[in-house]
C-alpha cells in the first residue's frame, strides 16, 4: 500500500479522454517519476493530485484519506506541497519571508487572523526559516526582494519553502523545463541532496530522462491517458512497449 | 516601544507631533497678511484632513497590501454617517455611541458586500465593488428615503426622542463628548498669528493616531505578511496550505471599518448625511488619495488626504481678483495674459491642477510621495554612504593587514 493511491481516475475534456483509468502507487521514501510523451496527461494527472482539476470518476487516496473534492490549500495541509513548472515564489517579498510564511502556514492553519502580533517577535519561525535556507546554502541571500534572484535561486527558494513545511509527499512538475543543462546537473544534485538528508516521498513528472534516469527508483510511463507500464529505471530501458509509445518517436 | 521597531516608533512620533500642533504649523502665514489663503490651519479644514487619513489609511490596507482595488469604499464612508446621524436622533448626542455604531455598521456591510465581490478579482472586484457603491447611493437617495431622508439628507430635527439626552430646550443640539462641545475652539492670538485649537480636531486626531497605530501593527504583522503574500502570488499562497478567501475578506472588512470610523467622525463633526457621499466620485477619490500619496507605504495614504483636501479647499478658492493682486506689479497686458493663463487651474478649475499632479507623480513618483519624499533624502544622504564605503573597506584593509 502506497502513500498516494490513484484507482480507477478518468478525466474528460469535452471529447478529448485525458486520462482513462489510471492506477498508480506511489510507495513511501521513494522517488516516482512520471514519464509520458506530450499531451500523455502528466499534467493534468497532477492536477488532480492536488485538487485544481475533479476527476469524473475514480479515486485519488492519500495517507489513507481521498484528496477528492478537497481544496489545494486542504491538501497542502494534508501533507502534499507542490513544486511548478516556474517557480512559483512571493516576488515581492524577500526570501526570509517567503520562507517563513509557509513557516506560519504549517503552525497556524490555513487562516488565523494574527493582525495584532509582531512577525519580529516570531523568533520560532524566523529560526526554522533559516536554518531551512541554511540547508539550501541561501542564507546570506535571505534579506534579498525574491524577484531579484536568480533563476536557478528562485527554484532552490521554492524547494526551501515546500521542505519547510516538511511535506510527506513532495509533487514536482517538470523542474527542469527549459533550463540549461549546467542548471538541470544542479537541479538534479539539489533533489538528490534534500532525499539524503531527509526521509521524503516525492513524485516527479519529467520530460528529460536524463533527470529521471538520475532520481527515480520508480517510473511509471503515461500514454495517451493509460499508464503502459510500472518498473524500476532499469527495466523501462529496454521495455518495448515504451520505446513504441515514447523512445519510438525519436527513431523515426 | 508600543511594541513597535524603532523606525516605527519615530514615524508614529512624527505623525503625532504633526498632527497635534497641526493648529500651529497649518497656520504659518499671519492672519491678513497676502498669503494668509494658504492657511490650512481652520477647524474645518484641518477635521477633513483627519477624517479623509483614516479614510485613506483604511483603504491602504485592503488596496496597498492585498492589491485588490476597491471603486466602492464610500458606501461604508456614507453608512458610517447615516448610522452616527441615527444614533445622534434616537440615542444622545454623544459622539461615542455614535461612532461605535458606524463602524459596526460598515463592518457588517463590508462582510456581506466583501463576501460576494471577493469571488473575483483584478478588474471584476472593481466592477463588483462600484456596482454595490452605486446601488447604495441610489437607495440612499430614493429607494430607502424612510432611512435616509432621500435627497434632502438626514438631518436632526427638535423633535427626535433622544432618550438618553432628554428634551432639548431652544436650538438643535450639538454634538459632544461627554460635554465637551464637538465645535467649541479656543483660538489663541500670538503677535500677527492667530491659531484655533478646536475640541472636534482634536478627537478626530486622536483616533486617526490609533488608526494609524492600528495600521502599523498590521502591517508589521504576520497578518499582514499574508496579505503581501496574496497581493505577491495567489497561487503559491493556496498551495502553501493558506486559504486567501478569509485573509483578503478581514482585509476588507478592517477597511470597511476604518471607512465607518471617517464617515462616523463626518456627521459627529457636521450632523447631517447625505446620499452624495456615498457617490462613486467619492470611491474614486481615495483611490487617488492612496495611490498619489503611496499605496502600500504607512504614511502616503494621509499625505495624498491631506494633499488632495488642501487642493480642494484653498486652490479651489483662488479667483481671478486675487491672481490680478498677485501679478499687479507687471505691466497690463503681462497682467491680464499670466491671469488668463493661469484661470483654468484655479477656482472651479483645481481639478485641472490635481489632475496634472496626479499624472506627473504617476509617471515620475510611482510610489507617490512617499517616494518623492525616499528620493529627496537619498540625495542627500548619498555623499554619506560613499564616505562609510570609504571607512568600511579601510577597516577591512587593516584587519587584513594585522
Amino acid at each position: 500500500m502506497g502513500i498516494l493511491e490513484v484507482k480507477g481516475v478518468n478525466k474528460r475534456f469535452g471529447g478529448l479522454q485525458a486520462l482513462g483509468d489510471v492506477n498508480l502507487s506511489v510507495r513511501e521514501n521513494t522517488v516516482h517519476a512520471i514519464i509520458g510523451p506530450n499531451g500523455a496527461g502528466k499534467s493534468t494527472l497532477l492536477n488532480c493530485l492536488v485538487g485544481k482539476l475533479i476527476p469524473d470518476s475514480g479515486s485519488v487516496m492519500f495517507d489513507g484519506q481521498s484528496v477528492l473534492g478537497r481544496k489545494p490549500h486542504e491538501i497542502n495541509q494534508m501533507g502534499i506541497s507542490r513544486v511548478f513548472q516556474t517557480p512559483e515564489i512571493f516576488a515581492d517579498l524577500s526570501v526570509l519571508e517567503n520562507v517563513m510564511i509557509p513557516c506560519f502556514a504549517r503552525r497556524d492553519g490555513a487562516f488565523r487572523l494574527h493582525a495584532y502580533e509582531t512577525v519580529r517577535k516570531e523568533a520560532d519561525i524566523r529560526e526554522q526559516a533559516e536554518a531551512m535556507l541554511a540547508d539550501v546554502n541561501m542564507l546570506d541571500k535571505r534579506n534579498m526582494i525574491a524577484s531579484s534572484l536568480s533563476r536557478g535561486d528562485k527554484r532552490r527558494l521554492e524547494m526551501a519553502m515546500c521542505l519547510v513545511q516538511s511535506p510527506k509527499l513532495l509533487l514536482l512538475d517538470e523542474p527542469t523545463a527549459g533550463m540549461a543543462r549546467a542548471d538541470t546537473n544542479n537541479t538534479i544534485d539539489l533533489l538528490k541532496e534534500i532525499k539524503a538528508k531527509r526521509d521524503i516521498t516525492m513524485c516527479i513528472i519529467e520530460h528529460d530522462m536524463h533527470v529521471v534516469f538520475s532520481l527515480a527508483e520508480r517510473i511509471t510511463v503515461l500514454a495517451q491517458g493509460t499508464p503502459l507500464v510500472e518498473e524500476t529505471p532499469e527495466n523501462i530501458k529496454g521495455h518495448p512497449k515504451v520505446r513504441e509509445a515514447y523512445l519510438g518517436e525519436a527513431q523515426v | 516601544m508600543l511594541g513597535l521597531e524603532r523606525k516605527d516608533t519615530l514615524l508614529m512620533f512624527a505623525v503625532a507631533f504633526i498632527t497635534l500642533l497641526a493648529p500651529i504649523i497649518l497656520n504659518p502665514f499671519p492672519a491678513g497678511s497676502a498669503l494668509a489663503q494658504f492657511n490650512a490651519g481652520y477647524p474645518d479644514l484641518m477635521q477633513r484632513f483627519v477624517i479623509f487619513g483614516i479614510f485613506a489609511i483604511g483603504f491602504n490596507i485592503l488596496f496597498g497590501l492585498t492589491g485588490y482595488l476597491s471603486f466602492g469604499h464610500a458606501a461604508f464612508l456614507g453608512i458610517g454617517s447615516y448610522s452616527a446621524v441615527w444614533m445622534f436622533k434616537l440615542l444622545s448626542m454623544n459622539v461615542i455611541p455614535a461612532i461605535l455604531l458606524s463602524i459596526i455598521m460598515a463592518g457588517l456591510f463590508a462582510l456581506v458586500i466583501g463576501f460576494v465581490s471577493l469571488r473575483r478579482s483584478g478588474i471584476y472586484f472593481s466592477i463588483l465593488t462600484l456596482a454595490f457603491a452605486q446601488m447604495s447611493y441610489n437607495l440612499a437617495y430614493s429607494v430607502l428615503t424612510p432611512v435616509t431622508n432621500g435627497e434632502t439628507g438626514l438631518q436632526l430635527t427638535l423633535s427626535d426622542p433622544r432618550i438618553l439626552d432628554g428634551a432639548s430646550s431652544g436650538g438643535l443640539p450639538v454634538t459632544s463628548l461627554f460635554g465637551a462641545e464637538m465645535r467649541d475652539t479656543t483660538t489663541l492670538y500670538v503677535g500677527p498669528w492667530t491659531w484655533d485649537f478646536s475640541v472636534g480636531y482634536y478627537f478626530c486626531a486622536l483616533l486617526m493616531l490609533i488608526a494609524f497605530y492600528l495600521s502599523v501593527r498590521i502591517f508589521r504583522s504576520p497578518f499582514g505578511m499574508m496579505l503581501r503574500a496574496v497581493k505577491s502570488n495567489q497561487q503559491r499562497m493556496n498551495y502553501t496550505g493558506l486559504n486567501s478567501r478569509p485573509y483578503t475578506l478581514a482585509a476588507f472588512v478592517i477597511s470597511g471599518m476604518y471607512a465607518g470610523l471617517a464617515g462616523g467622525l463626518l456627521a459627529a463633526m457636521d450632523p447631517l448625511a447625505g446620499a452624495d457621499r456615498m457617490q462613486w466620485t467619492a470611491s474614486g477619490e481615495v483611490v487617488l488619495m492612496t495611490i498619489l500619496g503611496g499605496a502600500g507605504t504607512l504614511i502616503g495614504p494621509v499625505l495624498g488626504a491631506g494633499f488632495i483636501k488642501y487642493f480642494e479647499n484653498i486652490f479651489s478658492k483662488i479667483n481671478d481678483g486675487i491672481l490680478h493682486q498677485w501679478f499687479a506689479f507687471m505691466p497690463d497686458g503681462l497682467e491680464n495674459f499670466m491671469v488668463t493663463v493661469i484661470h483654468p487651474f484655479i477656482g472651479k478649475g483645481w481639478h485641472l491642477t490635481l489632475g496634472i499632479m496626479f499624472m506627473l507623480v504617476v509617471i515620475f513618483l510611482p510610489g507617490g510621495l512617499v517616494e518623492g519624499a525616499q528620493r529627496t533624502g537619498r540625495l542627500f544622504r548619498r555623499r554619506d554612504r560613499n564616505a562609510d564605503h570609504v571607512e568600511s573597506d579601510a577597516a577591512r584593509q587593516r584587519a587584513a593587514a594585522e
